[in-house]
């Protein structure tokens, strides 16, 4: 089936079976490659795309089911003043190790800092926890949704510091 | 070489626009990266280069291009390496741009990432290799300013003469320096490190730019031109094999090209016994399996299961163990004359390596050749197996090593490397294999479950008298499985004069292999718990039993029990060890493991709730690995993330086996680590003068003991199989 999604703010036309995960139209017939399979389930949060600016699971999210809503991918996350700034964040805190659930972190907590700009710990633990990653990079993730959101970066729950 | 090269100027092309912070939206974005290798024809035009080895070239404008010979798995191995290379040859980190190697060991050495080997192993080779290129340089001003090589010196990319203050740059001297012969590696001076100006100071991840705008980078984001998605369906039983399939029934399915029954053979990090499907969208073909049907020949192994395996280690360790690893002094004497004596039976399970990115390889084989695109930790073992599985020579077969989401030891095997490859032979197209996450969960190389069967003896001012391990494990005729083996320097042997360390083994037909420290990763678990029984069965503080136990600062074999000292008095300082009281329900425990040639000392905050929920608070590292840590962000960051992984071992993760299958299919049963169980990690790095040493794997081992002391402390209840049960506390 013929199906046209806002991709990123740009219409793409796609020919697709409507069950088609988003995840693989992405990557497999628009040759977006940023967003990630890790489970194909949504137990790890690999595939966060945007839609709406709402963080989902593209794995199992079919294409027929998006419709008209507006979907962001890590490739066009950095359009914003925001993302670019999560981004940056990323980058100064060196959080990536093997890198490869990265942006579905990126994409999950852009969406979070678009809700809550300056996020509680317990904010970060709830928006985040849907997010693997397996180097387990996650005491520098929150650091860097902290700068993102510039806040200070220690960690609240660390009453030991 | 060209296609590393290149590939590599796309790398710095793309980090260098996005650092202009030009990134615009939308797919493609700056560059069209169809595969690693592709050429970006604007900046190759710009500027010829100059190689000066294997490892360094430098184009007319300055750019400094450095070869990164090693697999990148996430352990931050892009970056360090050329660290090595840049400092001594003298340049700007700024100015250095890096490439991937090929697989070509004539060419860069070994390849691979495993073992924690990269620093010990290139310290000084890769720093003898960038003094080298600047010697070069050196005497190619030399010569053009006929001067003396020794009134030279360098600075930031530049020949300065000394008594003249003349300077050439080192892009206009790499035509020179190139046609000059190489020094000799072993005659290079190299520099004292307190002149270090790039080893030692943070340099975040090369890749991380292009991390984190999603750029093509990952084995799974490969594309070669007129290429075919697969799937390859094994036996969910170890070693089974396909009777018969519905091949046309597959066939009929959308989107599907081809399917084909693959024989195979009966080593597991090979080609085995499988369906292939193959076709033009790799979610077809993975929804293809659906209509699947395979008659299976399950083997020998479809009566194995995981209670039967834990029902047969108890019957084993009634009995003498098939074989003595350590028989000191009289143990049967000593414990029939001890005050005290313990006795515990500990175990842990088979864990898979869960890569997030699951497993997958690209491969094109066309006339008699194959070109291969693989996240492999170990290359050159998986052409060695190519080559013999398609009768192919090694210098048929070009590998291409690709970022790795993920290793942990999973991708020191090649199997999705040989099956690729085959698969595209039999396809005549190339083909991206690619495992679904089933597929990555039952089809691995665990680490090996263990049980072991622990007996001490302590004297009335609770002195260890006598120790003894029947440790039961898997092997057969004698030999262990792979990674379920156990050293005679397992401590405290050589440090009890009474000690027995013994080995049975049961047969295995489930394919094991090293997990992210390998071995250390369930005997520091059984041993450093153990010892904290006896720590209090002595009523001693546990910190202080084991600086006891470690005794007098001296060598025993490769273990210098003073620098292990000095990390437990490290660890025991910054977590406030001795003055901490820790509330009603919580607990700090301490444990220490040698391993990879690092001393580490780790001590774990936990908090038990009501209900048995385990919170753990807080982490403190005390780390020696040597004189210098290289890259300290990517240091600290391999520490936090393996004592992370340790605890999510112990918190969640088990594979079981039922009629010989594996029980566990997906994240949700296999449970990995997540952000709101993940506390604040402390790292403290003791530095001595010892050869620096590696970081991947050496922080783990401790924290799962750790844990499960801080548990014991906590509760008075001691977890003594994993993953720990909370039940155990409620």
């Amino acid at each position: 089936m013929q199906f046209t999604i806002l991709i990123n703010g740009q219409a793409r036309a796609v020919e697709a079976d409507p069950q088609m995960p988003l995840l693989w139209v992405l990557r497999d017939l628009l040759d977006m490659k940023g967003t990630k399979f890790g489970c194909g389930k949504s137990f790890c949060g690999a595939c966060t795309v945007h839609s709406n600016g709402a963080p989902i699971r593209s794995c199992v999210t079919t294409v027929a089911s998006v419709g008209s809503a507006s979907i962001t991918t890590i490739e066009g996350v950095g359009a914003t003043a925001l993302g670019r700034a999560v981004q940056n964040a990323w980058l100064a805190v060196d959080v990536v190790q093997c890198g490869y659930c990265q942006a579905g972190q990126i994409m999950s907590a852009s969406a979070l800092l678009a809700k809550h700009p300056k996020p509680s710990d317990r904010d970060i633990d709830k928006a985040m926890s849907g997010n693997i990653c397996r180097c387990a990079t996650y005491t520098r993730i929150r650091a860097a949704i902290k700068q993102a959101a510039g806040m200070p970066t220690a960690d609240s729950r660390d009453s030991f510091a | 070489m060209m296609r590393t090269r290149d590939a590599a100027r796309v790398s710095a092309e793309s980090r260098r626009a996005f650092l202009r912070a030009s990134v615009a939206v939308g797919g493609g974005l700056l560059l069209d990266f169809s595969l690693p290798g592709m050429l970006d024809a604007r900046e190759n035009a710009a500027q010829p280069s100059s190689t000066l080895n294997a490892f360094v070239q430098i184009s007319n404008d300055g750019a400094v291009t450095i070869t990164s010979k090693n697999p990148e798995i996430g352990q931050g191995i892009k970056t360090m390496l050329p660290m090595l290379i840049a400092e001594e040859l003298d340049v700007d980190w700024a100015s250095v741009r890096i490439e991937q190697a090929l697989s070509d060991p004539a060419r860069y050495g070994v390849q691979f990432a495993g073992g924690s080997r990269a620093t010990p192993l290139n310290w000084e080779p890769l720093r003898r290799v960038g003094s080298a290129a600047r010697q070069m340089l050196i005497s190619a001003a030399a010569q053009i300013w006929s001067v003396p090589v020794s009134e030279c010196d360098t600075e930031s990319g530049k020949v300065i003469h000394m008594p003249t203050k003349r300077r050439l740059s080192y892009g206009r001297l790499a035509p020179v320096a190139a046609t000059l012969a190489a020094p000799d590696l072993t005659q290079v001076a190299l520099k004292d490190p307190k002149n270090f100006k790039i080893i030692g100071k943070s340099r975040s991840g090369v890749d991380s730019p292009l991390v984190v705008t999603g750029k093509p980078l990952f084995g799974i984001d490969v594309t070669v031109p007129g290429m075919l998605y697969a799937v390859f369906v094994k036996s969910p039983v170890f070693g089974g094999t396909v009777v018969s399939a519905n091949l046309d029934a597959v066939k009929a399915q959308a989107g599907v090209r081809d399917a084909f029954v693959v024989s195979g053979g009966a080593v597991f990090n090979g080609l085995v016994s499988g369906v292939a499907i193959v076709g033009a969208n790799w979610w077809l073909v993975n929804k293809a399996r659906e209509s699947l049907q395979v008659v299976w020949d399950d083997g020998a192994t479809a009566a194995q299961s995981t209670t039967g395996f834990a029902r047969q280690a108890v019957e084993l360790s009634a009995q003498a163990p098939g074989a003595r690893l350590v028989a000191d002094g009289d143990v049967t004497q000593a414990l029939g004359a001890s005050a005290k004596k313990l006795e515990a039976a500990y175990s842990y399970p088979f864990l898979s390596h869960a890569t997030l990115e699951p497993q997958n390889c690209t491969a094109h084989f066309h006339d008699g050749k194959v070109e291969i695109w693989a996240p492999t930790q170990n290359p050159d073992a998986g052409r060695k197996i190519v080559a013999k599985t398609l009768g192919l020579t090694d210098a048929d077969i070009t590998i291409h090593m690709i970022r790795c989401g993920g290793g942990f030891g999973r991708r020191l095997m090649n199997d999705y490397m040989v099956e690729a490859a085959w698969i595209s032979k039999q396809a005549g197209a190339p083909v991206k294999l690619l495992w679904n996450r089933q597929d990555d969960v039952q089809h691995d190389f665990y680490r090996p479950a263990g049980f072991h069967f622990f007996k001490a003896g302590l004297d009335t001012g609770g002195k260890l008298q006598a120790f003894s391990d029947h440790f039961v494990s898997f092997g057969e005729n004698g030999k262990a499985a792979p990674s379920a083996d156990m050293s005679a320097n397992e401590f405290p042997a050589k440090f009890v004069a009474n000690l027995e360390l013994g080995i049975s083994f049961m047969p295995l037909g489930v394919p094991t292999g090293p997990l992210r420290a390998p071995g250390s990763n369930g005997l520091a678990f059984v041993f450093q718990s153990f010892i904290d029984e006896i720590a209090h069965a002595a009523a001693q503080d546990p910190l202080q039993y084991r600086i006891d136990l470690l005794g007098e600062r001296r060598q025993v074999g490769a273990f210098d029990t003073g620098r292990m000292i000095d990390v437990l008095a490290l660890v025991r300082d910054k977590s406030d060890w001795a003055r901490r009281k820790p509330a009603k329900g919580s607990g700090m425990g301490v444990a220490f493991y040698y391993s990879h040639l690092g001393y580490f000392a780790e001590v774990v905050h936990a908090t038990v709730a009501a209900g048995g929920k385990i919170t753990v608070d807080k982490v403190w590292v005390a780390a020696d690995v040597g004189s210098q840590i290289i890259n300290p962000t990517g240091a600290e960051n391999q520490v936090q993330g393996a004592a992370l992984d340790g605890i999510g071992e112990a918190l969640g993760q088990a594979i079981t086996l039922e009629n010989g299958r594996v029980a566990q299919g997906n994240f949700d049963d296999f449970l990995l680590l997540r952000m709101n169980q993940a506390p604040p990690i402390e790292v403290h790095f003791l530095k001595t003068e010892h050869p620096p040493t590696g970081l991947g794997e050496p922080a783990l081992p401790p924290v799962l003991p750790a844990l499960c002391n801080a548990l014991f402390a906590a509760t008075g209840v001691r977890a003594r199989s994993l993953p720990i049960d909370p039940q155990l506390f409620v």
